[in-house]
């Protein structure tokens, strides 16, 4: 029987571009949608009732949200290159920092790009903290998961791409020298075959995050 | 476990070795690591931090976020609550699972733990417990949407979120069985029997059990410590208008 795999997502999405990768390191076929949020699809809303977000995975009819859900279903459904250690302790660590990027640094980097002022400031700092974390996480390792990219890397995916244009269109520098460890590995991570190509167009992601910019610090 | 000799040891303390708990006497995330193991049949030595003067061996062993709970397992520790409950489950699969065979069902066990966690979800519930004037209003609605969700789309007919017996998603849910406390506080009742008559069922089967039930944070004790907290929440607070 045929397995019937399909994803919705948006062209920029970051979070479904981890799904995106998790399916092309285990070489699962799928059908790729891609939304728009302004105008939400009724498959979209049918999928994901809850939330009406992006990514949904559809394994053969059944609707999975939440990136992070998606990644240990995807794993433990497909066994072939896992994303995910055996080992319950290095697992644990894996998911630990799984949720630091999405409930700590994304967080801080969205409130330096958007905030202004003293607010701003502070998103800054605690933008460095969470970096500092994150350099020291990288110690001795190529990536994350260890000489291969695993669940950590590819959540952290976000960072090898968005940060750059955080930069250009703000003007602010985020990850600067102080940030080697991580620095090469937004290299590495970024070349890597399966990740390669995959980043939304460039030009494109400028203009929407320019577009974003102007909205949260009105020209005064 | 080197230099501690014990008189009798049975092969489930063996495979244990050294298990500790760095909890808060009233919290539900650390509450869920305990039952967790009790129902797991895991000893552990629970070491209760306070949170107002951190322990030196919090800051060590959770120097990330520095919150309880923090598993430590023959020395390694282990943070945040969700990450704990699934390293429990892969160390200690029996007795009790408390997660599903296959893999879609699991999937939905960790989407709703995952849910309920978000701070968009738990904020109705602290706004409710400290709030004031219309931002009460709005929390006690938005508190009300959530316990319906919970209670018609997450609990539906089965007796526990795990089915027939308390699973990961339960232990989650957990902070419902004593929330009868922050409404006689607040002197405002949401998580009635008659509106939701299924979670109402829910928390009296789960606070009988005896794993649970050995391990409720003391309903005197919530009440004192809580009303004192809520009135410097209050008295601290910028709204003059009363609720």
């Amino acid at each position: 029987m045929a397995e019937e795999v399909k994803l919705l997502k948006t062209w920029s999405s970051r979070f479904g571009l981890r799904v995106v990768w998790a399916l092309k390191l285990k070489g699962i076929p799928y059908e790729a949608i891609d939304e728009d949020l302004s105008n939400k699809s009724a498959l979209l809303l049918q999928y994901n009732p809850v939330h009406k977000k992006i990514p949904v995975l559809v394994h053969n009819g059944n609707p999975i949200s939440e990136s992070l859900v998606i990644l240990e279903y995807i794993d433990e459904t497909w066994k072939q290159n896992p994303i995910l250690p055996q080992d319950p302790l290095h697992k644990a660590r894996e998911r630990f920092w799984a949720k630091f990027s999405d409930e700590k640094l994304l967080p801080s980097v969205w409130g330096a790009f958007t905030k202004e002022g003293k607010d701003r400031e502070e998103a800054m700092a605690a933008t460095m903290e969470n970096l500092k974390f994150v350099e020291e996480e990288l110690k001795g390792k190529k990536f994350f998961s260890g000489e291969k990219i695993g669940l950590v890397d590819l959540v952290f995916g976000w960072l090898a791409n968005l940060i750059s244009i955080f930069e250009v269109v703000s003007g602010f520098n985020i990850v600067g020298e102080g940030y080697p460890l991580l620095s090469a590995w937004m290299q590495e991570f970024s070349e890597l075959p399966v990740i390669k190509d995959t980043w939304p167009p460039r030009d494109k992601m400028i203009i929407k995050y320019q577009a974003l910019y102007d909205k949260y610090h009105p020209a005064k | 476990m080197a230099g501690k000799q014990k008189h009798t040891r049975t092969k489930n303390q063996l495979k244990m070795g050294e298990v500790k708990v760095l909890g808060s006497w009233s919290s539900p995330y650390g509450l869920r690591v305990q039952w967790a193991l009790g129902l797991k049949s895991v000893e552990y030595e629970y070491i209760d931090e306070d949170l107002l003067n951190k322990s030196q061996m919090l800051l060590k062993y959770n120097p990330v976020h520095k919150k309880i709970p923090v598993l430590v397992h023959n020395g390694k520790p282990i943070a945040e609550s969700a990450v704990i409950l699934e390293y429990i489950e892969e160390t200690w699969p029996q007795p009790h699972p408390l997660l599903p065979k296959d893999p879609y069902e699991r999937a939905m066990v960790r989407f709703w733990i995952n849910f309920l966690d978000n701070k968009d979800k738990v904020a109705p519930f602290i706004t409710f417990f400290i709030g004031v004037g219309e931002e009460h209003k709005k929390a006690v609605n938005e508190a009300k949407e959530l316990l319906k969700l919970y209670e018609e789309q997450v609990l539906g007919e089965k007796k526990y979120f795990g089915g027939e017996e308390i699973g990961m998603l339960d232990l989650a849910m957990g902070w419902m069985a004593y929330f009868g406390v922050i409404e006689e506080i607040v002197d405002v009742k949401i998580l009635d029997a008659e509106t939701f008559p299924r979670l109402h069922a829910w928390i009296q089967n789960f606070r009988a059990h005896p794993v649970i039930k050995n391990n409720l944070p003391d309903h005197d004790r919530l009440l004192q410590n809580y009303t004192e907290k809520r009135q410097r929440f209050l008295a601290y607070s910028p709204h003059t208008e009363n609720a």
